[in-house]
């Protein structure tokens, strides 16, 4: 059902890798090293400032995918994929946009389920690449016949 | 501080066993990830959705699982993070974090990881490549 999808993309969105929100992502998942806070730790440290964590990219804007459209409920996050060219730096802007990888469907003891691929990337502002957030949902029968009604 | 590079293949970073899964961290984790699905913060909102209590974020899970590799970035950075989400995690979860050595050379070390519950089931398995600096 989203096999049209495939290959749209929204608008970049300018996000910036905020000092306060890293601090607090850092917090909620335990990750207590001052590498991602502290700013003297940061200047010694070999990027000379702070860094984010890995899983950060979760809290950025990707915009919207024109058309696409997801149920508000049923999702199911099967696998998550992340790959860096380098740690986020905080302080630093980035031009995020989502794509729609691929889509498609298997047959399980559950039924037919939907497999929806999904990037979420990150560039700089010369557009290099810097990030990309790849999430597999799962989609199951129940929640597509619901959708396609 | 020990190195990363110390650890040859199939030995392990030192395990990480979590306080169990309060409902404030995941509170925690709405408010610092901005997902807000209530099914991992109301009780009466997961059960709505067919489940026996709220679970937690797999990105919390996820999360956590990362920061055994916090520890090295002098030495290098998490290039790729792969997981697999394969059972969910509920109140009171005691969750054990896990890094095992798969295969190294002088650019990087790739790494079996996994988040193992109070009943011994992986509830995250995946693999992470952590790539050297020279």
């Amino acid at each position: 059902m989203y096999q049209n999808d495939i290959g749209k993309r929204s608008a970049k969105v300018k996000n910036v890798v905020e000092r306060g929100a890293v601090k607090k992502f850092a917090e909620a998942i335990g990750d207590l090293s001052p590498i991602y806070w502290d700013e003297e730790t940061g200047k010694r440290s070999r990027y000379g400032r702070n860094i984010a964590p890995p899983t950060f990219p979760r809290v950025f804007d990707y915009g919207v995918i024109e058309g696409l459209k997801l149920p508000s409920k049923g999702l199911i996050h099967g696998e998550q994929h992340f790959h860096y060219e380098r740690p986020l730096f905080v302080g630093e802007e980035l031009y995020c946009y989502a794509e729609v990888k691929d889509y498609y469907e298997k047959q399980s003891s559950m039924g037919l389920l939907g497999f929806l691929v999904i990037a979420n990337n990150g560039e700089d502002a010369d557009g290099r690449l810097l990030f990309t957030s790849t999430s597999t949902i799962i989609i199951n029968e129940a929640v597509r016949k619901a959708m396609s009604v | 501080m020990t190195s990363i590079r110390k650890w040859q293949v199939g030995e392990s970073l030192p395990e990480v066993t979590l306080a169990p899964v309060s409902r404030l961290d995941l509170i925690k984790y709405a408010g610092a990830s901005g997902d807000y699905n209530p099914i991992h913060t109301i009780d009466e909102e997961a059960k709505k959705a067919g489940l026996p209590g709220i679970i937690a974020h797999g990105m919390w899970t996820m999360g956590n699982l990362a920061k055994l590799f916090t520890p090295y970035y002098e030495e290098g950075f998490v290039q790729d993070y792969f997981v697999r989400f394969q059972s969910m995690v509920f109140l009171n979860d005691v969750i054990t974090l896990k890094a095992m050595v798969k295969e190294k050379d002088e650019k990087a070390i790739r790494f079996a990881v996994a988040a193992v519950n109070q009943h011994g089931k992986e509830v995250i398995k995946g693999e992470a490549v952590f790539s050297l600096y020279e």
